[in-house]
């Protein structure tokens, strides 16, 4: 099963098997993994599951639609290399995949 | 004080529709929302997304379930109770006496919590010093547009409402428009009708920048903001509006006793009552095992809900199940005219 290291604001780490399949927000509120709200429950509506990807996985993740972009700019505090969380679906190629989450989602 | 036979806290599909089951077994209620209109989610964050699993409805918008559920529960004049967020509940003998921030006072023997994830609230601007400029010079919307002549606004956000106001205040007032990144969201006619105006000198676009400090002491002079590669900038500023979205809010329902979960209130699955006596959750906001955060689950659950009110608000009487078909009584209360 991939391995997805989820690090805190304050760089603590935090890693958890996600099976195939689901994405990295489940796989958050799954393992209780704190700074994932995900108030929408994944419909991306709200932009509480809001993560940082670091580079060199960005280009492995399927890019952004335009509605998540948009979603995006809610997001607390967005950057170039943020994500919603609910739309990177878990593959055997994200084995390894580190995602920072933000100091807060709202 | 209002006294009726149920009270629901928030007017979402599944609000609306337990409404109409509470009406079709002759109770009375009163609802009542933070939002200005009803629809919750629905109606705030997809109103024109299609919607494509609501039993028997191939294809419908959030705002289109929205209508069909008023329409649904016409029949039955409930009263909407809007802008209002219920802050205090406290029980009386058999009864929940509530209170709204807007001072109305509400008592029923049933309160049907059909929350969602909360109560909206605007996304706030995330700098601390943004706090004591608020209500003065920074606003999340526009409650009163004469404030704004000949002054120098800037105006944050990518989508419909940053860009209306941009043209609207234009009119009369400097505007500079700041936008994280360089493609806006809006609707393409409005954001033809911005790039005139930047056209024109009427409207300054700033992007992609981002706020990064706000100047002043006890009055707001301007702003700073810095551009993605790095550089900052100064804009002097009288007035700032910031269009980021809405966020949802537990609120003041996570102090009023009830077990709660990971922000959502578990059940008893046959009647949707949570650890209070006459105090139910249904929707988005309750929880149990097998949980699933579908419309049409709430309205299975405001059904269920319906009925185990119907014991508190009339304990001398006798529920009897009856069908819509068939039930005379149902089509009394419905105004069906034969």
């Amino acid at each position: 099963m991939p391995k997805i290291t989820y690090i805190s604001h304050d760089g603590k780490k935090n890693t958890v098997e996600v099976p195939v399949g689901l994405t990295v927000m489940e796989g958050a509120l799954q393992n209780n993994i704190q700074g994932i709200d995900a108030d929408c429950g994944g419909s991306m509506a709200c932009a509480t599951c809001h993560v940082y990807v670091s580079e060199n996985w960005l280009n492995k993740i399927d890019k952004t639609q335009d509605a998540e972009q948009d979603m995006l700019d809610m997001a607390y505090e967005p950057k170039k290399n943020s994500r919603l969380s609910c739309q990177i679906i878990i593959s055997d190629q994200l084995d390894g995949l580190e995602v920072t989450t933000p100091i807060k989602q709202t | 004080m209002i006294k009726t036979d149920a009270i629901i806290i928030g007017a979402g599909p599944t609000g609306l529709f337990a409404v109409h089951q509470l009406g079709i077994i002759g109770l009375k209620c009163e609802i009542i929302d933070n939002l200005d209109r009803a629809g919750g989610q629905c109606i705030e964050l997809y109103p024109d997304k299609p919607i494509y699993d609501i039993p028997a409805v191939p294809e419908c918008t959030g705002e289109e379930l929205t209508n069909s559920l008023l329409k649904q529960m016409a029949p039955f004049k409930a009263n909407f109770h809007l802008n209002q967020r219920v802050e205090e509940i406290k029980q009386e003998n058999n009864l929940w006496i509530l209170k709204t921030n807007k001072g109305n006072v509400f008592s029923a023997p049933n309160v049907i919590i059909a929350g969602g994830v909360g109560s909206f609230e605007p996304r706030k601007i995330i700098l601390k010093e943004a706090e004591k400029f608020e209500g003065n010079q920074i606003f999340y919307s526009v409650t009163n547009k004469n404030l704004f002549q000949n002054k120098k606004i800037s105006i944050f956000g990518g989508g419909d409402s940053a860009l209306d106001w941009a043209l609207e205040l234009s009119k009369t007032n400097q505007v500079t428009l700041i936008h994280r990144r360089s493609e806006f969201r809006g609707a393409a006619h409005t954001l033809n009708e911005v790039k005139q105006k930047e056209k024109e000198g009427k409207i300054l676009i700033k992007t992609p920048y981002t706020l990064t400090s706000i100047e002043g002491d006890k009055i707001m002079t301007g702003i700073e903001i810095k551009h993605e590669d790095g550089n900052f900038e100064k804009i002097k500023a009288d007035y700032i509006l910031s269009f980021f979205g809405l966020i949802m809010k537990l609120g003041p329902i996570a102090e009023w006793g009830l077990n709660i979960d990971k922000k959502t209130i578990p059940v008893n699955t046959e009647t949707f009552q949570t650890n209070k006596k006459g105090i139910f959750a249904i929707g988005d906001i309750c929880t149990y095992p097998g949980k699933l955060k579908l419309i049409l689950s709430g309205f299975h659950e405001g059904a269920l809900a319906a009925r185990a009110c119907f014991k508190r608000a009339k304990p001398n009487e006798t529920y009897r199940f009856e069908f819509t078909t068939a039930s005379k009584n149902i089509h009394d209360r419905l105004g069906v005219k034969k």
